[in-house]
């Protein structure tokens, strides 16, 4: 385990051990781009006071999971009737894929005046928005690319549509799914942050990144940008915890053994 | 035409053509055949005579253009529905989320067993096909022979009356498939199932059948039936027998005319009835 992620950990350490020799060997204004330890430094004085970075970190994540959870089941809902009735295809997917098309995060100041700006539920109206599709798209290829032989072999039990959802389509969709949910987790970390930087309340994480910057505090909006790196990374991770679960079986999580 | 109480599959005049009027190909011409209770039939020919389309046929996987099929007495769909059959395929068809006798146990489960009776069944199964140390284990921790034992096993787990094969060992090994099909007669004759057996291998076509369905290609029609009275139970000495080399040797020739009628483009009336008599 150790061994296997060391090479990515060396080289990230090289990377921050040589960004701070860099801004001190060549006196780079912190308002440019300040070392790793001037960060750092703002990150630990401001986590409760100052700027409260903690706080606002807890409350931007409740928008992003909130967020996630609502595009994940709307995602979910639609993949499941377009694969059950493939005669909503035609209807369906163009809608969705139009949707997509449109950039929503334009749509943060809108989501602010119809939600409330105060409300997390703006913010999470925009995370969903960006959720949606990644996981409606990935599952409903799970729920439909299904091998033929195996519909087949459920035709020659006799198997009506639900048993072969759920014995066929729903296991083979899962691999999709969470890949698309891989793909949601980061996603739904920007759509809280941008929807943040359009007003609302200012303990949050996207206002720190806004305040620390107007007011040239750019150690601490770069803190505030680590804090939300490190939550997604955190997020990632746990799909990845969750692949285990549910897919041991799947060539990209099992490890080998043969008889 | 009533089918008697001995005939577990009965085809008559069947045709199936695939693709619209213009640009249709016809698979199957005109072919009928009846096959009895207790029967192992292997149906061989060259690749496009639609040997697999016939077994899927027999199976309701696919529906014919004309002509009647029946299975145990009744058409073919309701014998479907009956699970009057079980299929097993070229490739095993096995769910990588289930482990192995969670595979096997797939049918009884949405047939609605009893948990006990389904967990039965299913040892006897695995028991069957010589794989019960490998209960706990996934498909893909399995070698293609021993994953295409637990398709075996899955599709006699709910007892059918009838087991279609559609070329299930045409990717292993020789070794592997000699020792495969000494293990299907084997099966064959402990449970008195009647098999349909699609091949492409004239000694693997001999060896398992009492009876061998030889056919030609473009349109797949019949052209011989070959008895196959080497006698049970089979094993190494039939496989060295002259009667054993000599079925070969026909079914072989049989093979050639067929493939003769379709290289000349097509077959004249004559001819085919002059094959059709040869059949009688």
């Amino acid at each position: 385990m150790l061994r296997q992620y060391l090479p990515a950990l060396l080289i990230l350490v090289g990377v921050l051990v040589g960004w701070e020799t860099a801004v001190r060997g060549f006196n780079v204004q912190g308002f440019i781009l300040p070392a790793p330890s001037a960060i750092w430094r703002a990150l630990t004085e401001n986590w409760t006071v100052g700027y409260g970075i903690f706080p606002a970190a807890r409350v931007t994540l409740i928008e992003a999971l909130g967020g996630l959870a609502i595009g994940t089941l709307m995602g979910v809902v639609t993949a499941v009737v377009v694969s059950r009735f493939p005669r909503s295809r035609d209807t369906i997917l163009p809608l969705a894929v139009a949707v997509n098309a449109i950039p929503i995060i334009a749509f943060a100041p809108l989501a602010n005046s119809w939600f409330g700006a105060l409300s997390l539920f703006s913010k999470m109206a925009i995370a969903a928005a960006l959720v949606f599709f990644p996981i409606m798209i990935n599952l409903l290829r799970g729920l439909t690319q299904v091998d033929g032989s195996a519909l087949e072999l459920m035709r020659s039990y006799a198997a009506g549509p639900s048993a072969v959802t759920v014995k066929l389509r729903i296991p083979n969709a899962l691999p999709y799914f969470l890949t698309g949910l891989k793909i949601a987790t980061t996603l739904s970390l920007i759509g809280a942050v941008v929807g943040e930087y359009f007003g609302g309340l200012t303990e949050t994480l996207g206002r720190v990144v806004v305040a620390g910057a107007s007011a040239l505090r750019f150690d601490v909006t770069w803190s505030a940008i680590l804090v939300v790196s490190v939550m997604g990374i955190l997020m990632y991770l746990l799909v990845i915890l969750l692949e285990r679960a549910l897919i041991p079986w799947h060539p990209s999580v099992r490890g080998e053994r043969r008889a | 035409m009533t089918a008697n109480d001995e005939s577990v599959v009965s085809l008559s005049g069947v045709n199936k053509t695939f693709g619209a009027a213009a640009a249709a190909t016809v698979a199957l011409a005109d072919i009928s055949l009846e096959i009895r209770r207790g029967e192992f039939v292997s149906l061989i020919g060259p690749s496009g005579c639609g040997k697999s389309t016939l077994l899927r046929l027999i199976g309701d996987l696919t529906e014919p253009t004309s002509g009647t099929i029946r299975v145990n007495g009744k058409r073919a769909p309701q014998a479907r529905l009956d699970r009057d059959y079980g299929m097993v395929f070229q490739a095993p068809v096995l769910f990588d989320w289930r482990t192995v006798e969670e595979n096997v146990r797939l049918p009884l489960e949405l047939f609605g067993q009893g948990k006990t009776a389904q967990a039965t069944r299913t040892a006897e199964m695995l028991e069957l096909v010589d794989l019960t140390d490998f209960a706990r284990y996934r498909p893909y921790e399995l070698s293609g022979g021993m994953q295409q034992r637990v398709a075996i096993a899955r599709a006699l787990a709910f007892s059918p009356s009838l087991l279609l094969m559609d070329e299930p060992f045409g990717a292993l090994d020789e070794m592997t498939r000699e020792r495969m099909n000494s293990e299907v007669l084997n099966i064959w004759q402990r449970t008195g199932i009647t098999v349909v057996f699609v091949t492409h291998s004239i000694p693997e076509a001999v060896f398992l059948s009492t009876r061998v369905v030889v056919m030609s290609a473009r349109p797949g029609r019949v052209t011989r039936l070959v008895d196959v009275d080497l006698p049970q139970p089979r094993g190494l000495a039939t496989r060295e027998s002259s009667r054993y080399f000599s079925l070969i040797t026909e079914v072989r020739e049989a093979l050639r005319a067929g493939e003769g009628s379709a290289a000349d483009g097509g077959v004249s009336s004559a001819e085919r009835t002059a094959a059709e008599g040869g059949i009688g």
